[in-house]
């Protein structure tokens, strides 16, 4: 009820000096679009690259080589530990072993330059069946066929290629039937994919899959894996997936303590979970930077307001001489700076969404991907929120001053 | 009973190194019902007397009572709320809130007041009307006349119903005629029964009271009862 009453003569004083009223706000407009702004972003970025990981599935689970990397220089013993081989394979295979595995496909990453006739292209180059990858990311043959456990066990040397490879070596003829030379050996292009562009850590359409043992007999000479790829049988079995693979392994290599594995396994939550960590910490950085402009904007308002008090000593001594104790002023000026700054994260918030339409709307053309237009919830209340409390901050010291005016002071001042 | 009771009423300011004594100990008393005019030159310290009656501010030395309780027993919300429903204040400037209505400026004191809000409107219109600007009701300050203003600082001093009304120099920014009509209205509160105390350096106006109390340099030159009160034609009823 007063609050109404005094929220009413906070705005009826600020509504009387419009102009200065905006100005004062518009470093608050400023900071929590900006706010809002950054935050719209993260959030779209988030749910961009979590969506495409999510595409992966829930389900699938990652066994690679080498120590669990805690730093940028431990992936390189993933590149060049040889623990994961065909017998881990097998191994893995048995249902007696991991009774919830749908299946399993290993994997290798081979650096190769690819060559038809005159042209020549640098690949993604992965001994990956082309059967588990249409399966776990969607993405199918559309030109002739794929090839999967069948072709591997029988070292066939044939290749399923992504739009852009095709594009660039066949020059628009029919790439299927047509051999390529891949390390000075031959494969037959059985199957061509349709443009897809970027899937989660690699581009589709540069892809060249060749079936795993080919790739290790013929282009690399190894006998190792760099990952082999578990589904599990539903999301809710990963857990107990990961540590029956765990077991299997350790049991394999002859491992007691977990500390010295010579492998580590990873599930898609787990990898969801710390990249929407590194995101929203980003965010949160980068927003709490752009919140030191509202501490800027704070002080504005300050000036402002002590401008305002000094100006209306009169209406204080008045309010004073019919009756208005220190703490009524000091409620009223109080209010005032709160309804301003607050109107100003309203504002801001409003332009702030608005600018994440208009940079939603950008970045999906110029990314050439779907960017959500997001608009979150808790930023608009943590912006309208963090508005009104800088109100509250800044504008205590003014109210101060303005309670403290004795009345007949204030009366007396022309 | 006295309404309000004046015991050796000091006032001394200190500015830095300077000591000024305004008033030397001043007393007298006014009944409930009385109409007062305190007279003197300026810097006679009537306005700083007028300051201390209207709980303004208070005194360095002596004893002010009022209603039976003396001044220094209020703490400064106390004397806030005396402030607001014992006395009505009527400035020489009129004080007005610009770019606010008559009627928001006439409701002011309702709103530090413990009056339900449904009634304002009713208790603020009466006042209005009572000073004879009921067809100014939405007007804001700019748009009304230097006496029109005054009436409405006047209708803004009654709202609250006060038991006294102190009137600092209300004709001083006047001309004769309004000045008049001001104190006319002043006149016929007078005789509804408020007590009036009235600021005023001319003659003129103080003889429209029933008892002029003389001040020069901070203390009581005279207080002598006026023998014939100027008639006014009241205008209110």
């Amino acid at each position: 009820m007063i609050f109404v009453r005094t929220f009413k003569t906070a705005w009826n004083a600020l509504i009387i000096n419009k102009a200065r009223s905006l100005l004062t706000i518009l470093g608050i407009v400023i900071g929590v679009a900006a706010i809002i702004l950054i935050m719209a972003i993260g959030q779209g970025a988030q749910d961009l690259i979590l969506g495409e990981i999510g595409g992966l599935g829930a389900d699938t689970i990652v066994v690679r080589p080498g120590k669990q990397p805690t730093g940028p220089s431990g992936s390189i013993d993933t590149l060049f530990s040889d623990s994961l081989k065909e017998r881990d394979l097998d191994a893995l295979r048995k249902k007696s072993n991991v009774p919830t595995l749908k299946s399993v496909t290993p994997a290798v990453f081979v650096s190769a330059s690819v060559s038809y006739k005159g042209n020549t292209y640098r690949p993604q180059v992965f001994g990956w069946s082309a059967d588990s990858m249409a399966e776990m990311l969607n993405i199918y043959v559309t030109r002739g066929v794929s090839f999967g456990e069948r072709e591997d066990r029988q070292r066939e040397s044939v290749a399923v290629i992504g739009s852009k490879v095709a594009e660039e070596l066949f020059d628009g003829e029919d790439p299927i039937g047509k051999s390529i030379r891949i390390k000075n050996k031959s494969f037959r292009v059985i199957g061509v994919l349709p443009p897809t562009g970027q899937v989660v850590f690699f581009n589709a359409d540069e892809l060249l899959l060749v079936p795993p043992s080919v790739a290790q007999l013929y282009l690399l000479g190894i006998d190792h894996y760099n990952e082999i790829i578990v589904q599990a049988e539903s999301p809710e079995s990963v857990d107990r997936t990961v540590a029956d693979i765990e077991h299997t392994i350790r049991d394999l290599h002859n491992i007691t303590d977990p500390e010295k594995d010579d492998f580590y396994v990873q599930s898609q939550s787990e990898l969801l979970s710390m990249v929407g960590t590194i995101l929203s910490v980003l965010t949160a950085f980068l927003a709490s930077m752009v919140a030191i402009s509202l501490v800027v904007g704070g002080i504005g308002v300050m000036n402002i307001m002590l401008v305002s008090v000094s100006e209306r000593t009169r209406e204080i001594g008045l309010r004073k001489a019919v009756g208005a104790t220190n703490k009524d002023i000091h409620r009223q000026f109080l209010v005032e700076a709160i309804v301003l700054t607050a109107v100003g994260g309203v504002i801001g918030t409003l332009i702030g969404f608005a600018l994440s339409a208009v940079a939603a709307l950008i970045l999906s053309r110029v990314l050439g991907v779907s960017w959500a237009i997001t608009f979150p919830v808790m930023a608009a209340v943590l912006g309208i929120g963090v508005s009104a409390g800088v109100g509250l901050v800044f504008g205590s010291y003014p109210a101060h001053k303005a309670s403290e005016k004795s009345p007949i002071e204030a009366l007396r001042y022309e | 009973m006295f309404l309000l009771e004046l015991k050796n009423i000091e006032m001394t300011y200190r500015d830095e190194a300077v000591e000024t004594r305004v008033l030397k100990g001043i007393s007298f008393s006014v009944k409930a019902g009385e109409f007062v005019s305190i007279m003197g030159p300026s810097g006679s310290g009537k306005s700083t007397l007028l300051h201390i009656l209207g709980f303004l501010d208070r005194p360095t030395n002596g004893v002010y009572t009022f209603d039976g309780k003396s001044m220094e027993e209020y703490t400064e919300d106390e004397l806030a709320r005396v402030r607001n429903d014992k006395v009505g204040f009527i400035f020489q400037t009129f004080n007005l809130l610009p770019r606010t209505t008559v009627l928001e400026n006439v409701k002011l004191p309702l709103l530090y007041s413990g009056i339900k809000e449904s009634v304002w409107d009713t208790l603020a219109r009466e006042a209005i009307e009572a000073v004879g600007l009921g067809h100014r009701v939405e007007y804001e300050p700019s748009q009304l006349s230097g006496g029109e203003r005054q009436r409405v600082a006047i209708a803004r001093a009654l709202v609250n119903k006060p038991d006294v009304i102190f009137a600092d120099e209300p004709t001083g920014n006047l001309d004769s005629k309004s000045g008049g009509q001001v104190m006319d209205i002043i006149q016929g509160l007078h005789d509804k029964g408020h007590t009036v105390i009235l600021i005023t350096h001319e003659t003129y106006t103080a003889e429209y009271a029933d008892r002029i109390i003389r001040i020069k340099d901070g203390m009581v030159e005279s207080d002598e009862r006026v023998l014939v009160r100027r008639a006014g034609s009241h205008l209110v009823k």
